[in-house]
């Protein structure tokens, strides 16, 4: 019985050790030259594109801040690390970045299951993580409906878009009436049906459904043309809306056809055909052909330093650095729950992607793009202010 | 009335390629009594390699059919020789089984090779419109539809008035009997999938021009709704097959032209059970009498 005693007392006085040491050893966020900031992303695993082309933009906002002579005197130390794709692997980061690391604060990770399993840890350690592209209309918020206090994004939301789209319809295409033909087995389409419902203006003449992975669209396509609307709503993605743009035209339907960013795609084109691509409109969370003198130097720069093209997921995640940037000149302190704090008052946020400011919800209320496809080329850009 | 003919031939359309497929499952079943349920994915590979040859080989449509038809055939007779001829005397579980694990062999494999992406099918028929008052019928569709006819009509031939055909007739009837009549059953089973395989070939194909978007996993659902064409029609009867096949594709239409897309499938399913319940030998199927 002693024996246990005198083990236990000596494996607390070990741990305690190790606690005290561990505290002396990270300076406290708020101290130092340097301010820094936690990177982590997908860098190996399934979504490795697009996570390391992320990782890159964020390192080369980093590097510009730095340049220009850092934060009020104070230079950004990225601290980097991969998720490897896993969900554990992206939780346990966040615990380490938060404490051991102490960051002033989090940017990635890219998917939405990652930042779902982040997101309590990071409310733990008390430090703020921004996703810059987890889009899923849930992810920022409790079980009991309440926003997590320390979860942010750079993205709109899928239903955002919904809404976006029906402004754009309203306003753009003086659209009366609307038919939808929608994927029924995905939350994405389903998200997006809804908002796009609640702010369109007109009438909805028709509500059709498709399920994911379809080829055959003749007998629903066949009903709508018989049927008078102006504008044809499809939120779905690509596999599904390029056969559909295929089929409706060459049944004669002219009407624009309206859609999510899940259209974005450069197979859209191959898929219904080029001769089909006429009044087709999508919203895009980043126009890399914009004409903003800001987005022209970063893709030229992005280009320049990785030897890729740069497209909306490298957008966001520059954009992301800068919103932080921002919220530590507002609060005039690095620590992280001050900048957790002026997070929330960040308004009319100049990015590259947009303009935004932070909703109650921590999504962001921003400009949505909409590309509007004729001859099969690129042939504008409207940018829609949200008012809804 | 015009929409109703417009949606007619939507419907023959789709059902073209569910009876092309559904020919196989019937064609099979009806000479081993397996259901060969990596047939769908068959029908994936033949869109496949149609996609390769006019992607290689820039050939026209004639030639692209009649050689992706001959490979897919070989392909069949490959799988039947490597997967099920071996189980031929176990027992029908095994085989099923076996023909589960092909389906998903083909699928992941062609995911391995060609990547999970959907792809577009290369053009190379001039697709044109053709306007009768206000209904419309593409190149594709009147193409799809001649091209399903003359197969099933080439079919018919060859299993009535061939020697070939005979000797499929006669395994079918009782293998045991044919084989001692001097019928190589293991060759005419081959032949058999050889047939069944160059029809699901031929169905891929038209599928890639028509749809114009080919996927790994685009067998999947065509060969389920082909497996129930097949067993509406009667499962073993090739006739029964073919209106299997059209009358599925045509109620997929009709239910969601008049009545409601959402519930499309759960339709189908619905009337494969009504099937199964009154009819269960389908509505062509021979009703035999268990022999004792």
């Amino acid at each position: 019985m002693k024996k246990y005693v005198k083990g236990l007392f000596f494996s607390l006085v070990v741990l305690m050790v190790v606690i005290v040491a561990g505290c002396s050893n990270g300076e406290s966020a708020d101290e130092g030259d340097t301010i820094k900031i936690g990177s982590m992303f997908e860098l190996t695993g399934s979504a490795a594109a697009y996570g390391t082309s992320m990782n890159n933009a964020v390192s080369m906002a980093v590097d510009e801040i730095n340049d220009a002579g850092g934060i009020d005197g104070r230079t950004i130390e990225i601290v980097e690390y991969d998720t490897k794709t896993d969900e554990t692997e992206a939780a346990s980061l966040t615990t380490r970045l938060g404490t051991r690391d102490q960051v002033s604060a989090i940017i990635g990770p890219a998917t939405t299951g990652s930042m779902q399993a982040a997101i309590p840890n990071a409310n733990n350690a008390e430090v703020p993580i921004m996703s810059p592209t987890a889009t899923d209309d849930g992810v920022l918020t409790a079980d009991d409906g309440s926003v997590h206090p320390y979860a942010w994004r750079t993205s709109f939301t899928n239903s955002f878009q919904g809404s976006a789209l029906a402004q754009f319809a309203n306003d753009e295409l003086d659209a009366s009436k609307a038919a939808i033909l929608s994927d029924n087995s995905s939350d994405y389409a389903i998200g997006l049906t809804e908002t796009f419902t609640k702010i369109f203006e007109g009438d909805i003449v028709a509500a059709e459904n498709f399920s994911e992975g379809e080829t055959d669209f003749s007998a629903v396509l066949t009903n709508i043309k018989d049927i008078d609307f102006d504008v044809l709503y499809v939120p779905g993605y690509y596999e599904e809306a390029g056969p559909i743009i295929k089929q409706a035209r060459e049944m004669g339907i002219e009407q624009p056809i309206l859609g999510p960013d899940g259209m974005g795609n450069e197979i859209l084109r191959e898929l219904a055909g080029a001769e089909n691509m006429n009044e087709v409109y999508y919203t895009s969370h980043f126009v890399v052909t914009s004409e903003e003198p800001e987005v022209q130097e970063f893709v030229n720069n992005y280009q320049e330093e990785f030897g890729i093209e740069a497209d909306m997921f490298t957008g966001l995640a520059y954009d992301s650095v800068y919103v932080i940037k921002e919220a530590i000149e507002e609060a005039g302190s690095a620590d992280p729950q001050a900048v957790n704090e002026a997070l929330a008052n960040v308004t009319d946020f100049p990015g590259i992607t947009g303009t935004f400011s932070f909703d109650e919800m921590h999504d962001p209320i921003k400009t949505v793009n909409i590309i509007e496809i004729q001859d099969n080329e690129e042939a504008g850009v409207y940018a829609i202010d949200p008012n809804f | 009335m015009d929409t109703f003919i417009q949606q007619l031939i939507n419907g023959l359309s789709l059902g073209s390629v569910y009876a092309l497929v559904a020919l196989g499952y019937t064609m099979v079943y009806g000479i081993i009594k397996l259901l060969n349920f990596a047939h769908g994915d068959v029908y994936m590979v033949g869109a496949f390699i149609g996609y390769y040859i006019i992607a290689n080989f820039n050939l026209g449509f004639v030639p692209t059919l009649v050689l992706t038809m001959l490979i897919t055939g070989l392909i069949g007779v490959f799988i039947y020789q490597i997967a099920y001829r071996p189980l031929r005397n176990s027992t029908r579980i095994a085989s099923l089984i076996t023909a589960i694990g092909m389906s998903y062999l083909l699928q992941n494999g062609m995911i391995y090779i060609a990547g999970p992406q959907t792809r577009s099918f290369p053009q190379i028929i001039d697709n044109q419109m053709y306007s009768l008052g206000s209904i419309r019928i593409s190149t594709m569709q009147i193409l799809m539809l001649m091209t399903t006819i003359f197969l099933m009509i080439a079919l018919q031939l060859i299993v009535q008035q061939t020697k070939f055909g005979k000797a499929m007739r006669a395994v079918s009837n009782d293998p045991e009997a044919a084989q001692l009549m001097g019928i190589n059953s293991n060759q005419v089973i081959s032949f058999t999938f050889f047939l069944g395989s160059m029809l699901a070939g031929a169905g891929g194909v038209l599928v890639g021009m028509y749809y114009n978007t080919i996927t790994p996993t685009m067998g999947a659902g065509p060969g389920l709704k082909a497996f129930i064409a097949a067993v509406v029609g009667g499962i073993g009867s090739i006739p029964g097959a073919m209106l299997g096949g059209y009358l599925i594709g045509m109620i997929e239409v009709v239910i969601s032209a008049f009545g409601n897309s959402m519930i499309r499938d759960a339709v189908v399913y619905l009337i494969l059970i009504i099937i199964l319940l009154v009819r269960p030998n389908g509505i062509l199927g021979k009703h035999e009498t268990e022999k004792v």
